[in-house]
């Protein structure tokens, strides 16, 4: 009896903690989301009902954040593994500067996403005094000015992804090349007796190696990619509406806070969405890959 | 075939060192801008890669014309503060799950790696009301408070602690120490590197944390350096006075590389154990 409660002791301020930032907001999130008309001010509200989605779901500025996600993702998670995988098979194949290289590939991870953003934005953008690195690269090679932060919807696209690969790339560079340092050397020495050509040795014995891994990656890239927000603050700034780079997460935080704030059930009702989206795309994604991966 | 052999390792080089100067180059060019003037850096229609002329003026803009240095002394303390409480609770939590028997423990082991799944853009919703209802906008506390528990860490150390033989609890037991003794005269130390990775892997992201920090804090005086920095892009220096915007981004950038170069093994076997970004 007295050992019991000298567990629950020493669990106490975990499981209050949790208990008041994570249990309780995750129920309250369900029942933010169905009520109708809540006022933040008074905390009252007039009805209970499914309005808040059919609200968040017809609005444009949803909308549009909904479909700068996806583009974020489609574009951003194959593009970024597939590069990080590339890297990694480089980087596994050499001796020297290895270390250094590593070194260098992580360092994206360690460092402020707004901070960094901010020279990103230096090199995209012109500027009355200059047309800014890029462009002037891009009149080099004979074309023609793009204002990247605040003109087209495709150049701001291109910086975002850009940016958004740059940031992600160290962390799968770094757990692709644990990966490939894991395989097993002797598969190696065996295709090296029986002379297999390397694009065999890569499909047949590297790639189902390391499947998990990358099935892995896409997952939790999957994840991520869903849930930008700051990488896009950086670029163009706390008012991503106005600059028509709002993602799902930026939609929900604008719903409660600034200008535009004051909605939590607005919020609720599109984290719910952002939510569903998720889970629904990480069961496809776990169920693709325990067809494929070999374990 | 040996020729054919260098020419791939050639490219190969090639190709990592094209992606080094990727990765590399934003910082280049944050500190070459940092150095020159204002007038210099504004002068040039094509951006010279060097500076030959190196000014500190920046810098000292960086300090004295924003408050740069508020920024930073509450990330400071909001890092050290976070990581330390939440150091506590974790260990506490850890400690019970590996070693201490009693009832219910598997169920709540359990949920707390159901929770794990929980996105934080789910719950930061209430939380966000739950702190301004309690009046903790633009205090510390209210920064720190959702932050000092993390499911992952406790379970990480959990497994750490669990490694650690029966045997010696039993001796420890029969010499009649108590289990915080036990705690943290054996415990502790014989896990400390785990605990080390942890607390590194937690300052970086208390050192870059935005999201909550924007949402709880309006007041610059309890604004964190992300904020900072945002804050200074948007109404600092004026908007065009980039050298010294840069400045202030190799300040806020400096304390997370240093700690990175010093601690990068254990940086990278910790991220590669379980750490995302965002």
């Amino acid at each position: 009896m007295k050992n019991n409660l000298k567990g629950w002791l020493y669990l106490l301020p975990a499981i209050v903690f949790l208990a008041v930032f994570m249990v309780y907001p995750l129920i309250d999130v369900f029942i933010y989301s169905v009520e109708e008309g809540y006022n933040s001010a008074s905390q009252t509200y007039f009805g209970v009902g499914l309005f808040n989605f059919n609200y968040v779901l017809r609005d444009p500025y949803f909308l549009q954040a909904v479909k700068n996600t996806l583009i974020l993702v489609v574009i951003t998670v194959p593009l970024s593994t597939g590069l990080a995988l590339l890297i990694s098979l480089g980087l596994s194949s050499i001796k020297k500067l290895q270390d250094l290289f590593q070194t260098i590939y992580f360092l994206p991870y360690v460092t402020n996403t707004l901070a960094v953003g901010l020279v990103f934005m230096i090199l995209f953008k012109p500027t009355a005094y200059s047309e800014g690195l890029v462009n002037l690269l891009i009149n080099f090679f004979g074309g023609r000015s793009v204002d990247f932060i605040d003109g087209p919807y495709w150049a701001k696209m291109f910086v975002l992804c850009f940016y958004t690969i740059w940031i992600v790339m160290p962390f799968k560079i770094l757990i692709l090349t644990s990966a490939l340092a894991s395989v097993n050397r002797d598969y190696y020495k065996v295709a090296q007796v029986d002379a297999t050509p390397s694009w065999r040795v890569f499909t047949k014995i590297t790639l189902p190696m390391i499947s998990p891994m990358i099935f892995y990656l896409v997952i939790t890239g999957f994840i991520g990619a869903f849930k930008a927000y700051s990488d896009a603050v950086a670029l163009f700034g706390t008012n991503l509406n106005a600059a028509g780079m709002n993602t799902i997460v930026g939609y929900v935080y604008d719903m409660l806070y600034g200008d535009s704030g004051g909605y939590p059930s607005y919020a609720s009702a599109a984290a719910l969405v952002l939510f569903a989206i998720v889970l629904t795309i990480t069961t496809v994604n776990l169920l693709v890959s325990k067809k494929n991966a070999h374990y | 075939m040996k020729n054919k052999v260098s020419v791939g390792k050639v490219l190969i080089y090639i190709f990592l060192t094209i992606w080094a100067i990727m990765v590399i180059f934003p910082f280049y060019w944050m500190v070459l801008t940092s150095i020159k003037s204002y007038s210099s850096y504004n002068g040039e229609y094509v951006p010279q890669f060097f500076t030959l002329s190196p000014t500190l003026e920046n810098y000292v803009a960086a300090f004295t014309q924003v408050p740069l240095a508020k920024y930073f002394l509450n990330t400071l303390i909001f890092t050290i503060i976070t990581t330390a409480v939440m150091l506590v609770v974790v260990i506490l939590a850890a400690f019970a799950f590996a070693r201490l028997e009693f009832k219910g423990k598997d169920l709540v082991f359990t949920l707390f790696l159901s929770l794990m799944m929980i996105p934080n853009e789910l719950v930061i919703i209430t939380n966000f009301q739950t702190i301004t209802s309690l009046g903790m906008r633009n205090t510390f506390l209210g920064l720190i408070l959702p932050s000092i528990t993390s499911i992952f860490y406790i379970y990480l150390l959990k497994e750490n602690f669990a490694e650690i033989p029966d045997e010696l609890y039993k001796a420890a037991k029969v010499d009649g120490t108590s289990d915080f003794k036990y705690l943290v005269k054996v415990m502790i130390p014989i896990s400390q590197p785990t605990i080390v990775t942890i607390t590194i892997l937690k300052v970086i992201e208390c050192w870059n944390s935005y999201v909550w920090p924007r949402l709880i804090t309006d007041d610059e005086a309890y604004f964190l350096v992300s904020n900072g920095i945002q804050e200074i892009r948007e109404n600092g220096f004026g908007r065009e006075n980039i050298p010294a915007m840069m400045a202030a981004v190799v300040v806020i950038s400096l304390p997370l590389i240093i700690l990175f170069l010093i601690f990068r093994k254990k940086i990278m076997a910790g991220v590669s154990r379980g750490g995302t970004k965002g």
